[in-house]
């Protein structure tokens, strides 16, 4: 019996129409948990390198975790892996919500789709009753209406859906996958599932899932349960309320919203308004929030209620979560107001709510740098809100300016030409990132940025502190529970870390301790994405509830292999090795790995020569950012190795 | 002559609006209920049901009652404070109108036993495990008459008898004597 998963996967070709059940083999999930890690080797071993994102032979995989659907809190991410239209390198989309525990309950620990069906169908999984339906009446239907006229016509009120809107189906570069409040929203996942002609699954299942050492794994749980109920009693203080607790910022239940107004950038990810947040502001942007917040809503099994039905007069009810209220509202130098009646619109289009607000505010300044002219915009409105609606719609349908904006600032620049790639300035990867434009070079953050395989800032950094604090007092305090570390010497490099002066950025923390941090902060990551779960429990917030001292105990008693600490971090240093293989023999080098130009004002390139150099040495790759020989056979991916040689991917002179 | 007693009456109290739909409460109920204890969940043979619809805003957590051999002559729907619940949204029987409170797989009845095979004195799990204080635990004593209870056999003898008749049954039993 296989324990924690299933042991089965759905495989589906949309081309002939061939559903199959799989059983896996178990060495893999001791090899790479599960989740992101398997997917990972089923798209090393199956897409071409060359595959274009958009085509038959691009597969589209939604898995559940590892630990996804157990009673394991907060273990419900669903982890949608292809490759991305934008980038073309692998990408690692992931949503929250219902659909990875039901999926699970189903019998199946992933759903891998390759091929393209020849019209717009739906797929509908009941336990072992899977069927592909026609979806010709949903066509350009919207992702939370599409969920629930299917839901009806299947007379199955807890059908789980995952699906995409007019975005998707119009193969917008940056469209979403939408289920409920969650969203796979990042790298295009909605634009190749509208390219494989599939509008949605529903899924509904009411199998068990089975544990292997049950009492010891319900003490672990109730552990967690329990330090969580601790630290909604006890926020962390000493930091910015965003900080304080656990889950995904909680920026639904938040209405001191000077972190980030003040902080982050308007417009195209340019102006900083330092003065923004007044009392004035903080005023009507509560009354906005508790006018419009109907009630705070969690995922599968979280206590943690990050997102929120919003039911804004006149606009139909949609749910939020996170940061996506003040994207829109920043990019357009509106009011959260906008932000509320913007994203009602988005999400039933099925858009990233990162790309779509600043490809929009690109176009307007370009535009207002004379690149583009009134003659590409027939019709564009002159106030700045309704431009943001014109834009978005656009878009979505693809229609004139909309289609070439609908492929993100990078190719959209590329294909406007006359200087609009200066405008396009916030990317890395060809992938639109966080509008943050800071002073100072901080170490850790620039390795992060350059190396990390997902694109986003937010989804590779956590647990250790942003920036250092004032003081040494808050400092030593700080320290005093915290038992996440994974090494004891982390306490220390914290403790010593000035916001100036001696041991101060960017020379402290030093080149190796830089390293030594990513790793931890890459290891937590690539766990939660393998487990399935989710980092506002994890590998995000600040002394969090699972860590690499009790996540062993949880794997092992879950599934029945013995995990230690180091074998869990071999594991995820394995996946973490494997995505960066799949990435390189699609072309990634060393040459991509940079942040946006602007994102900091002082700028060493020495030290960022220095900081790569050795952070690719602390990974065991070469100079170029690829894996050697002996880190690949080491992780037992020899077969990595092999292909790279027979290729000549090592023979490349740098 | 009957007799006053005390008895312990034990309730969930259900406050809908903290409820933030997490399933926690389904989740940590079939585990509790898995034979072993925890060594398999699966919300859909859960003593308790959560009813969950963010876009409608009904958020509703019914505990598995008695079973019901036959449906009602009719159904309700509530409508509080302008919000419409679903159809016998409220009901917990376990009744052949609905799919839910029955076993997936044998279609045997569920019914709450609010987890008293616990160590005593322990909330109900789904209350231990509803971080978001929808469900919390009380107990309170009661007088109540006394019952004449029916023993097992007797239990089954009358359902007997009201079958086929009490001289039908009495001829039954004698001629088994008889045999054995």
């Amino acid at each position: 019996m296989r324990y924690a998963e299933t042991g089965y996967n759905l495989e589906i070709d949309l081309s002939r129409g061939n559903i199959e059940k799989v059983e896996t083999d178990p060495k893999l999930t001791e090899l790479h948990l599960g989740g992101l890690g398997t997917n990972a080797k089923i798209l090393w071993d199956r897409v071409p390198a060359d595959a274009d994102p958009y085509s038959p032979e691009n597969l589209l995989i939604f898995s559940a975790g590892l630990l996804g659907g157990t009673p394991a809190p907060g273990a419900n991410r669903t982890i949608v892996s292809s490759f991305s239209p934008q980038t073309k390198l692998m990408a690692f989309s992931m949503m929250g919500g219902f659909f990875a525990s039901e999926l699970k309950h189903a019998g199946y620990d992933k759903i891998i789709i390759r091929g393209q069906s020849p019209s717009l169908v739906y797929l509908w999984i009941n336990n072992n009753k899977v069927e592909i339906r026609d979806a010709s009446h949903l066509q350009g239907k919207g992702t939370l209406e599409t969920a629930d006229i299917i839901r009806q016509e299947l007379k199955e009120p807890n059908a789980q859906v995952a699906s995409i809107g007019l975005a998707g189906e119009n193969r917008v570069y940056f469209a979403s996958i939408e289920q409920g409040k969650s969203s796979c929203s990042r790298q295009g996942m909605g634009g190749v599932m509208g390219d494989k002609r599939l509008k949605a699954i529903a899924v509904r299942g009411t199998k068990e899932i089975n544990i292997a050492r049950p009492a010891e794994f319900m003490e672990h749980c109730n552990d967690i349960l329990k330090y969580v109920k601790f630290r909604s009693k006890n926020p962390l203080g000493m930091v910015e309320p965003i900080f304080e607790g656990l889950g995904a910022p909680q920026e639904m239940k938040l209405h001191d919203e000077k972190w980030h107004t003040t902080g982050f950038a308007w417009g195209n990810a340019r102006t900083r308004r330092k003065d923004f947040w007044t009392e004035e502001v903080e005023k009507n942007w509560t009354e906005t929030a508790e006018k419009t917040l109907e009630r705070f809503l969690s995922c599968y099994n979280c206590p943690l209620s990050c997102g929120a039905s919003v039911a804004y007069p006149g606009i139909p009810k949609y749910m939020m979560k996170c940061y996506s209220k003040l994207t829109y509202t920043m990019a357009a130098m509106s009011d959260l107001d906008f932000g509320y009646r913007i994203n009602a619109k988005a999400q039933a289009y099925g858009v990233d709510g990162f790309t779509t607000p600043q490809s929009i505010a690109f176009a307007i300044e370009l535009y207002e740098a004379g690149i583009l002219t009134d003659k590409d915009l027939p019709g564009m409105p002159s106030d700045t809100e309704e431009r943001f609606f014109w834009f978005l719609d656009k878009i979505a349908q693809r229609e004139g300016i909309g289609d070439i904006l609908a492929n993100g600032t990078y190719w959209a620049a590329k294909q406007i030409g006359n200087g609009a790639e200066a405008y396009a300035h916030n990317n890395i990867k060809k992938h639109e990132q966080v509008p943050l434009k800071l002073g100072m070079l901080n170490p850790i953050y620039f390795l992060m940025y350059c190396t990390g395989e997902k694109i986003g800032i937010n989804q590779i950094e956590g647990q250790f502190p942003q920036g250092p604090f004032p003081n040494r007092e808050d400092r030593e305090e700080f320290i005093k529970d915290w038992h996440h570390v994974p090494d004891e010497k982390f306490k220390q490099y914290f403790l010593d870390w000035n916001p100036r002066g001696e041991n101060s950025n960017p020379y402290y923390p030093t080149v190796q301790m830089s390293c030594e941090l990513v790793d931890w902060m890459e290891r937590m990551h690539y766990i939660d994405d393998s487990l399935g779960m989710c980092a506002g429990l994890s590998s995000f917030p600040l002394k969090p509830a699972y860590h690499m001292h009790n996540y062993p105990e949880v794997i092992s008693a879950a599934i029945g292999v013995d995990f230690d600490e180091d074998r869990l971090t071999k594991a995820a240093r394995r996946n973490r090795t494997l995505v960066r293989a799949i990435n390189n023999r699609r072309g990634l080098r060393r040459k991509d790995e940079r942040p946006p130009e602007d994102h900091w004002r002082h700028r060493f390139p020495e030290l960022e020569t220095k900081l790569l150099d050795e952070y690719y040495k602390f990974r065991g790759f070469n100079n170029q950012g690829i894996p050697t020989k002996e880190t690949l056979q080491a992780l037992g991916l020899d077969y990595v190795a092999e292909d790279f040689e027979q290729r000549g991917i090592y023979d490349e002179q740098s | 002559m009957m007799s006053k007693v005390r008895k312990k009456v034990k309730s969930i109290k259900i406050d809908l609006n903290k409820c933030n739909g997490c399933k926690a409460c389904e989740v940590i109920c079939s585990s509790f209920h898995a034979t072993p204890k925890y060594s398999s969940n699966n919300p859909a043979r859960a003593r308790i049901r959560l009813t969950r619809d963010p876009i409608r805003d009904v958020f509703v957590p019914v505990y598995a009652g008695e079973y019901t051999s036959a449906e009602c002559m009719g159904r309700d729907k509530y409508v509080i404070d302008g919000k419409e619940y679903d159809e016998c949204g409220f009901c917990r029987a376990s009744c052949p109108s609905r799919g839910f409170f029955k076993e997936p797989d044998s279609g045997l009845p569920l019914k709450c036993d609010m987890c008293e095979e616990n160590d005593p004195g322990q909330e109900p799990l789904c209350v231990q495990w509803c971080l978001a204080d929808a469900l919390t635990y009380e107990e309170r004593e009661e007088e109540v008459e006394e019952e004449v209870k029916l023993s097992d056999i007797e239990r089954g003898l009358k359902s007997l008898v009201d079958k086929h008749g009490l001289q039908n049954l009495l001829d039954t039993v004698v001629r088994m004597s008889q045999k054995s």
